[in-house]
């Protein structure tokens, strides 16, 4: 199986190789357009801002490439809000796979809730859906985010920090974790290796 | 609900852990990959790795060793100790770490952490704040809480997070070794007055430490070091307790 991970101008690429890698998959770390259309699996992986990150992909056509993938793709993090229509964070068009908006965080109460929402988190109103099948029973993920997805008729998952907003996104072949699976111990480890197993 | 996190810290020299660790199940007791992967199988929320390697060749050593447990374990981690520019960041996450932490730089050299924030985001930036009452004020202390300075702990703490640090780690030098428990009082004034999160350390002794200071600490997260290397509280004991206390924990 090819695994392509999208190269592009954002962090924490390093360790969704090394999660791919103790699952057994050599993935490869690439901005090839090619390579990405011709990988069996694609993860869209990522930490940063959401407009140098659309400029960059855009520069480099591979906004375009990303919308005409057929087979199963996987955003992470800033990979699922560059995968909804808008964000908020420096008022963003992003690619439109998601009929979603990405808002920041705004807390009621400074001191009970800070931003960026930091830590592990659960997973709740899970779907029956093939990326979480058999997860373990106790479903906390490690999110480092200070915006996030409201929620959607193709949210399969949500997660409560200030105000419930989604955790996971599936719609036809793309799927999206606002979460880091690849830093989320057992459970994240099973979402990758279900998501591989698609 | 977001959880409290539980942070155990390892002391790296030349690449090997320095204080004594007493887990039977460690074939090397030395080895900080196996001593990782044992902390992350058991549920700890995060590590940090605090180097206090002191000669600049045996630093390769240390990112050598952040690529060994990056690929070993599957919890985030922070790096920590002699940090001092944008390149030593650079080098550290390129090799696998989640998060770096800098302590003396940052006095030194305030705008660095602007620097750091900037280039690689604050979520990555931890601002560790070594700190000793003196005479009725907290004053920021530097070289392991050994030299004072004349930064208030409460100013410097807001000056940090107003720099884009993305979480400070505060260790109390009046409590850290005592297991006389947290520096609670303090620790709820820094972190109701930022908007970032506050990690406690220093004074871990015993399960309801850990309490005080998530509850009357207002801690986001707690450090502690030789209270779970010699297994005086195992993680998953303490977890337990936690959550039979009420207190928002990772199962």
């Amino acid at each position: 199986m090819k695994v392509a991970v999208i190269k592009y101008n954002a962090g924490n690429v390093q360790s969704v190789l090394y999660a791919l890698e103790r699952l057994g998959v050599e993935a490869e770390l690439t901005d090839d357009p090619d390579k990405i259309r011709s990988a069996d699996k694609i993860i869209f992986p990522g930490q940063g801002e959401a407009s140098s990150a659309m400029t960059y992909l855009k520069a480099r056509q591979l906004d375009q490439v990303i919308r005409e993938i057929k087979q199963p793709f996987l955003g992470v993090c800033l990979g699922l809000q560059l995968l909804c229509e808008h964000s908020e964070e420096n008022d963003t068009d992003c690619l439109g796979i998601f009929p979603v908006k990405v808002k920041k965080f705004i807390p009621e109460n400074s001191q009970e809730f800070k931003v960026p929402h930091i830590g592990w988190n659960e997973l709740e109103n899970l779907a029956d859906d093939v990326l979480l099948r058999d997860l373990p029973e106790s479903k906390f993920l490690y999110y480092v985010h200070s915006y996030y997805a409201e929620l959607s008729e193709v949210t399969i998952a949500t997660t409560h920090y200030i105000h419930d907003f989604t955790a996971i996104l599936h719609r036809d072949n793309y799927w999206a974790i606002q979460a880091h699976p690849e830093k989320s111990s057992t459970v994240g480890e099973k979402m990758l290796s279900n998501f591989l197993n698609i | 609900m977001l959880t409290k996190r539980i942070i155990p810290c390892l002391d790296i020299k030349d690449g090997r852990t320095v204080k004594g660790v007493n887990f039977v199940q460690l074939r090397d007791a030395g080895d900080p990959v196996e001593l990782a992967k044992i902390y992350s199988d058991e549920g700890a929320d995060e590590l940090v790795f605090l180097d206090i390697t002191a000669t600049v060749d045996k630093r390769k050593t240390l990112a050598e060793l952040v690529t060994k447990v990056a690929k070993a374990i599957n919890i985030p981690f922070t790096v920590g100790g002699g940090i001092s520019t944008v390149e030593d960041v650079k080098v550290l996450l390129a090799a696998g770490a989640d998060k770096i932490s800098i302590n003396s730089a940052a006095v030194k050299n305030p705008v660095v952490i602007d620097q750091m924030a900037r280039e690689f985001g604050s979520q990555c930036i931890v601002v560790a704040i070594d700190t000793r009452n003196v005479d009725g004020i907290d004053f920021v202390h530097t070289h392991g809480g050994r030299k004072p300075t004349l930064l208030k702990t409460q100013a410097w703490a807001q000056e940090v997070a107003d720099r884009g640090a993305g979480e400070v780690l505060l260790t109390s030098m009046d409590h850290d070794g005592t297991k006389a428990g947290f520096a609670n009082e303090l620790t709820a004034e820094i972190s109701s007055a930022l908007s970032i999160p506050v990690i406690a350390s220093g004074g871990a002794g015993s399960m309801p430490h850990f309490k005080d200071v998530f509850t009357f600490g207002k801690a986001d997260a707690a450090l502690a070091a030789s209270i779970f290397h010699f297994k005086e509280i195992p993680v998953p004991t303490l977890k337990e307790y936690l959550i039979g206390e009420g207190v928002s924990i990772r199962k």
